[in-house]
């Protein structure tokens, strides 16, 4: 080897029209931070609100008038904008979007919004309670926002192990940070957000660990050179492809909460302020799927029979798990976690299909999940005793009765998580199971089995909470859900009508995730 | 065999000796008179700030220019191999190196309107 | 290696798309469905007029039902069938699932007895509830259940059916719980849920196995590929359709949910818990026909269950003094009868939904009449408190009486013709079975024939034995009306349909038919001895509730009664197994501080929830332990991983 080293550098050229979105969303972030800086303190917050929203509905609409229909490797090919990437990017936006307005949600003026007045001031201290008296807000958690869905939309189009792991970051930090400003609890939101920044830590080590390794095996990061190095075997170090694929597979699984690595779900789920726990929900999950599709179709996809199994154990345990641990959950938020766990498994299940219905069945479920993930944290955001959330479920007894609205919308959603027949849950396993029973072999059989199986626990678990909200009767109690202002009531309004319609008639949404399901390699 | 490593090796041993000598020389030949100021942590007559009283942490307030210089500190090390591959990408090269430093500049202007200079 | 058997599943079949009145078909579910939504929006501005309109909907879908029935008998058999196609649901790239409505003559059938059942109860209930303050609700209520049981039984696939499904299962929940004010009352809707969980988990697995199996889950696909899947996969699927089936139709070992459903409103009783919803099992089973004709051991867990039932829910009756217990009990016994015909195959599916349709007209005719009496005798339920109430209540009396007569087969009366036709059929085949399963149908007929008329006669004949403060009076016109009509039908619908051969012939394009073999003993004889029975036991609950005094506080009895006062200690069973897990787990939620639930004891739910607990405590909150899972785990792949490779 030759020191060669100055030839190595040359300009790449950059697909501004393929990347246009995700750097609007970029610029519009550190926009933010200047507001930050130079804005005075009592504007802030509606100007953060109203440039977060401009800048991802431009986003969404670049999205939609230029690139769509405009694939493109770009980058010096580490990143692509393609079917699946451009669907989930539209996704992500109206994730981000409907998560913004939760984040904005000021309760009319009654109630402060969800986060902290002071991130950096001790729970209980003097300056925290002058800054409450002052009606600081933490504005910053708008262009966080922004920065993790940058991060999101370009995690999806990452076509190396760099760029992956760039982007896992990107779209992590601010995920950290807004994890520990919770207004309430600020000690439970404090651990929960270290607890996640350190085994988000660990797993991206393991992540790089198997960047290395697999980097040592094919010589390059680029999934098209793993996937050649792979198809053409013979290599020295064919030891570490194996090793290499299951750590970046670690790494990308923590993300979506697969056992064994779901511990923190829970405990971050709970302590994050209620609308991160629904944007963290809905946009990691869609980001990090959007991921594992790429890695594992386009780039180990010739090794699949190696790294199937490990991937089919992962994703009974997830479903087991996820099912089997929201049966004893007596909080709202850890209940929502489990089932995220349980979904994480189901969606696993749609990605072991290994078809172009594999990947289609994928987007559409996690288009269905998103939407009612988004607008069921935003009800439990409503559900309050004496100003705090009410997030225990028995406080949450009888709450049919006093607000039938609230309670029979989120029954809805409960029932698209259950999978019902005529919400958006059912077509969405109906999509995802699909491929895996006719194309996943035995396995997948039996996987299928295992998932309806878990669904039906899981229902269970729904059912029962929808009993609890109208049969049971309870002593009288200040549990009650707040007026909404037009920001939540759009984001639920939203989240219940897509249930439903995508529960109906989802033909025209499942054309579009089927025509986006083609990878560019 | 000359790899490139090698160059790198002397670079280390160099360092290195640099080190031990500069130490060592200083040990055999300063002039060694204590005094209560010399024996300060700073000999510039700033006053240590006293250990935090709740057992030997800092307050988190040290971290704050820690960390911004270290991202001072990248952007450096990020530098050195622009200017070296400058004259092969030209002006491509040179908008993005501008944009990133902008960007770092944004989250500077951020951390200095928002008083994360002060001390106090 | 694959078990699917796509490629040779035709879409469609040789149904005809709808032409015509049928096209309307999707009226049917939408005119009730519509009148639940306007109730349940319109909020107390809808009281006046709500439960008016919603009487008003549900005569409207009947007058479509039989506008289109009309329509079907003018067609030849083979004709008659059509199939509605909606929309197109779920059109997931191969993976077609239509939603469409299967308009054919076993559906068509449900739909007549559900709307004209249904509507005449909407109309009784305008007299039960005039009272409630909360009848709008009540109302709606009703409305969603007509639309939700149409649904069931005109899906064309069992995705849609599922739908109809849950949503009566929705319904029968709401309706038992509208009084919930009465903790004990909303128990019984708790336990209605938690039993009709584990009956829903088995269809949601059996549907997932047909889906699994032939990649399709509409009828048409399955009957079409049901021929060339594998007699034990066919098993599997009739054995987890059949749970499903013993859940919603409160079969033998799920049947303990029905005797507290009866703490509902009375008319809730008649239409949901006696003539329609929990039929539902039964039109599973004869739905899924092709599946069954394949698997004849399903068939026999069919039949099983059916005779267990039959019998159990007989014994049962004899000892409840609640009078809409009893009637309860009767209702799981009838539906026993119809499970075991459906068991039978293709000789008993006709009879199966001949029985089903008869007995929802007299056993709704009775309810209602158990409600007439209830509501003459100020809510009272307990039949030591009766007792010759013919005098004050005529009308009740009478069509109480056409009914009784009716549920005993005696002829010409609805009942004889479909029951002596079940036990007839429960005779035919070889070994031991025509034996066994023939003599509980008809060990069944003499046991139920004593109830019924221990039932009729401690309620309207015998000494009167009600306290003085109790007036009891007839019923208005608006309940009295419905029972006549009612017992018109059950007095002259099985003569009607029945010797003409007129019902099988009908369902015989559906189902299929024809009678192989004849049964071991010989019909004459065996009707000859059924009468004989049937009269042997109207004669001992003469004996016993006519003519001696019956004591108004239950004497100890035998340990045989004690046994089946306790519903034979099944529901002490079903307790400890579902039920009791089912409380502690929905009450501990309630109640339980914020360390949560502890554990869950007994069963198959504690056996997920002690599950559930246990690997809840890895959850313990510290970091380190977490980071440590993590490392075990990826330990554990890259271990397993090396192993094999």
């Amino acid at each position: 080897m030759t020191a060669a080293v100055p030839s190595l550098f040359s300009a790449v050229s950059v697909d501004y029209r393929a990347l246009a979105p995700v750097l609007i969303v970029f610029v519009g972030a550190m926009v933010g931070v200047l507001v930050g800086a130079f804005v005075p303190r009592a504007r802030r917050h509606v100007i953060q609100l109203v440039l977060a929203l401009v800048t991802l509905v431009a986003a969404l609409l670049t999205l939609v008038l230029a690139t769509v229909g405009h694939s493109a490797k770009t980058v010096g090919g580490s990143v692509v904008v393609d079917g699946p990437a451009m669907y989930l990017e539209g996704l992500l936006l109206v994730i981000a979007i409907l998560a913004v307005l939760t984040f904005g949600e000021r309760w009319g003026g009654y109630e402060a919004d969800a986060f902290t007045p002071m991130g950096a001031a001790t729970p209980g201290s003097p300056q925290e309670a002058a800054a409450t008296r002052a009606g600081f807000t933490t504005s910053e958690v708008f262009p966080l926002a922004l920065l993790a869905t940058a991060g999101m939309m370009l995690f999806t189009s990452a076509n190396d192990l760099i760029t992956l792991f760039i982007s896992l970051e990107v779209l992590s930090l601010p995920l950290y940070i807004l994890t520990g400003l919770a207004r309430r609890r600020r000690l439970l939101s404090q651990e929960a957000s270290l607890k996640y920044f350190l085994l988000g830590a660990f797993s991206s080590a393991f992540l790089l660990f198997g960047s290395a390794l697999l980097y040592g095996y094919a010589g390059t990061v680029d999934y098209k050179g793993i996937a050649a190095a792979i198809v053409a075997g013979g290599s020295a170090y064919e030891p570490l492809l194996l090793p290499g694929i299951l750590l970046v597979l670690v790494g990308l699984l923590f993300k979506i909460g697969a056992a064994p690595f779901q511990m923190w779900t829970p405990d971050v789920y709970q302590g994050a302020p209620t609308p991160v726990t629904g944007f963290m929900a809905a946009g990691t999950k869609a980001a990090a799927f959007g991921a594992i599709l790429r890695f594992g179709y386009v780039g180990i996809e010739a090794a699949r029979w190696d790294w199937r199994w490990p991937v089919i154990v992962i994703a009974a345990l997830t479903m087991v798990v996820g099912a089997v641990l929201s049966v004893t959950q007596t909080d709202m938020k850890r209940l929502l976690a489990y089932s995220s766990i349980a979904h994480a498994g189901f969606l696993l299940v749609g990605v072991l299909g290994f078809s172009k219905a594999g990947i289609s069945g994928v987007l559409f479920y996690l288009t269905a999940y998103a939407l009612s993930t988004v607008a069921a944290f935003a009800i439990v955001g409503m559900v309050r005793e004496n100003g705090a959330e009410a997030s225990h479920l028995s406080q949450w007894a009888g709450l049919g009765k006093k607000h039938p609205v609230v309670a029979g919308t989120f029954a809805l959603l409960l029932l698209a998580f259950a999978g019902i027949p005529l919400t958006s849950g059912f077509t969405a396993k109906f999509a995802a199971f699909a491929p895996a029973v006719t194309s996943g072999g035995r396995a997948g059989i039996a996987l299928v089995v295992l998932a309806v199986l878990c669904s039906a626990v899981t229902a269970f678990v729904y059912i029962r909470v929808i009993v609890l909200m109208y049969f049971t009767e309870v002593a009288p109690s200040e549990v009650e859900a707040l007026m909404p202002s037009a920001l939540t009531t759009v984001v639920v309004t939203f989240g219940a009508a897509a249930t439903v319609i995508l529960g109906v008639y989802p033909g025209p949404v499942l054309d579009l995730a089927a025509n986006a399901a083609q990878f560019l390699r | 065999m000359t790899s490139p490593y090698v160059a790198v090796l002397i670079m280390v041993a160099l360092g290195l000796a640099f080190a031990v000598v500069a130490v060592g020389l200083s040990a055999v030949i300063g002039p060694k008179t204590y005094n209560r100021a010399k024996l300060e942590a700073y000999e510039c007559g700033i006053q240590p700030t006293p250990r935090a009283a709740s057992g030997g942490r800092f307050p988190v307030k040290y971290y704050l220019p820690a960390m911004l210089f270290i991202i001072f500190d990248i952007e450096s090390v990020f530098l050195y191999p622009f200017a070296v591959a400058f004259n092969q990408m030209g002006l491509f090269a040179l908008i993005e190196m501008v944009l990133f430093i902008a960007t770092v500049f944004v989250a500077y202007a951020y951390v200095w309107r928002r008083g994360g200079l002060e001390w106090d | 290696m694959h078990t699917v058997v796509t490629s040779l599943v035709a879409q469609g079949g040789s149904v005809a798309e709808a032409s015509g009145v049928t096209s309307l078909a999707w009226l049917l579910v939408a005119l009730p469905l519509l009148g639940a939504a306007v109730l349940l929006l319109g909020g107390r501005r809808a009281d006046r007029f709500g439960p008016l309109l919603a009487v008003g909907l549900s005569w409207a879908s009947f007058l479509v039902g039989l506008v289109i029935i009309v329509a079907m008998l003018g067609r030849s058999g083979a004709a008659r069938a059509e199939h509605l196609t909606l929309w197109s649901w779920i059109p997931a790239g191969g993976f077609q699932l239509p939603a469409g409505m299967l308009v054919d003559q076993l559906s068509m059938a449900f739909v007549m007895l559900v709307t004209f059942v249904g509507s005449l109860i909407h109309v009784y209930s305008l007299g039960y509830m005039s009272h409630d303050p909360d009848k709008r609700r009540f109302f709606a209520y009703l409305n969603f259940f007509v639309a939700a049981m149409l649904l069931l039984v005109l899906a064309d696939s069992y995705a849609l059916l599922f739908v109809g499904w849950e949503g009566v299962g929705l319904a029968s929940y709401l309706l038992i719980g509208f009084w919930n004010r009465n903790p004990a009352f909303a128990t019984a809707a708790n336990k209605a849920f938690v039993v009709n969980r584990i009956g829903d988990l088995g269809l949601t697995l059996g549907i997932a196995l047909i889906f699994a199996t032939f990649g399709r889950v509409d009828f048409a696909s399955v009957a079409a590929g049901a021929p060339h899947a594998s007699q034990g996969t066919l098993t599997a699927i009739g054995l987890l359709l059949l749970i499903g089936a013993c859940g919603k139709s409160a079969q033998f070992p799920l049947q303990s949910w029905l005797g507290d459903a009866m703490a509902g409103p009375t008319p809730v009783s008649a239409l949901i818990h006696a003539a329609t919803m929990v039929t539902a099992g039964v039109y599973l089973v004869v739905r899924s026909h092709p599946i069954f004709d394949a698997a004849p051991n399903a068939r026999l867990g069919v039949v099983v269950v059916g005779a267990i039932t039959l019998l159990f829910g007989a014994v049962v009756g004899c000892a409840k003094d609640d009078i809409k217990k009893a009637l309860a009990a009767s209702t799981m016994s009838q539906i026993g009868y119809m499970m075991l015909a459906a068991g039978l195959g293709p000789i008993g599916y006709a009879f199966a939904i001949f029985h089903l349709v008869n007995h929802g007209f007299y056993k709704a005719g009775m309810f209602l009449g158990a409600g007439s009496v209830m509501h003459g005798m100020d809510d009272q339920v307990n039949m030591r408190r009766f007792g010759n109430l013919s005098g004050a209540m005529k009308v009740t009396w009478v069509t109480f009486g056409v009914g009784w007569l009716a549920i005993l087969g005696v002829p010409p009366f609805s009942g004889f013709w479909s029951k002596d036709k079940i036990i007839e059929a429960a005779f035919i085949g070889d070994g031991w079975r025509p034996w066994v399963f023939g003599l509980a149908a008809l060990i069944g007929a003499g046991i139920t024939a004593f109830y019924m008329s221990r039932l009729f006669f401690m309620t309207f004949h015998g000494t009167k034995r009600w306290t003085d403060d109790v007036h009891p009076h007839e019923s208005p016109l608006t309940m009295t009306v419905p029972m006549v009509v009612l017992a018109v039908g059950s007095a002259f619908l099985g003569l009607i349909l029945g010797p003409t051969g007129g019902f099988t012939h009908w369902l015989e394009p559906v189902v299929g038919g024809g009678t192989e073999g004849d049964p071991v003993i010989a019909v004459p004889i065996l009707m000859v001895l059924t009468l004989l029975l049937v009269a042997a036991g109207v004669a001992y609950a003469w004996l016993l509730y006519w003519r001696d005094s019956v004591p108004e506080v239950a004497p100890q009895g035998s340990l045989v009664t004690q046994a089946a006062r306790q519903d034979l200690y099944q529901d002490a069973i079903n307790e400890g197994l579902f039920m009791r897990p089912g409380i502690h787990l929905t009450r501990s939620l309630v109640f339980a501080d914020s360390k949560g639930v502890d554990g869950a004891f007994g069963g198959l739910a504690a056996l997920v929830g002690g599950l559930s607990a246990r690997a809840r405590r890895l959850q313990n909150g510290y970091v380190r332990s977490y980071a440590l899972t993590m490392l075990l785990g990826v330990v554990a792949i890259l271990g397993a991983v090396w192993v094999i490779s």
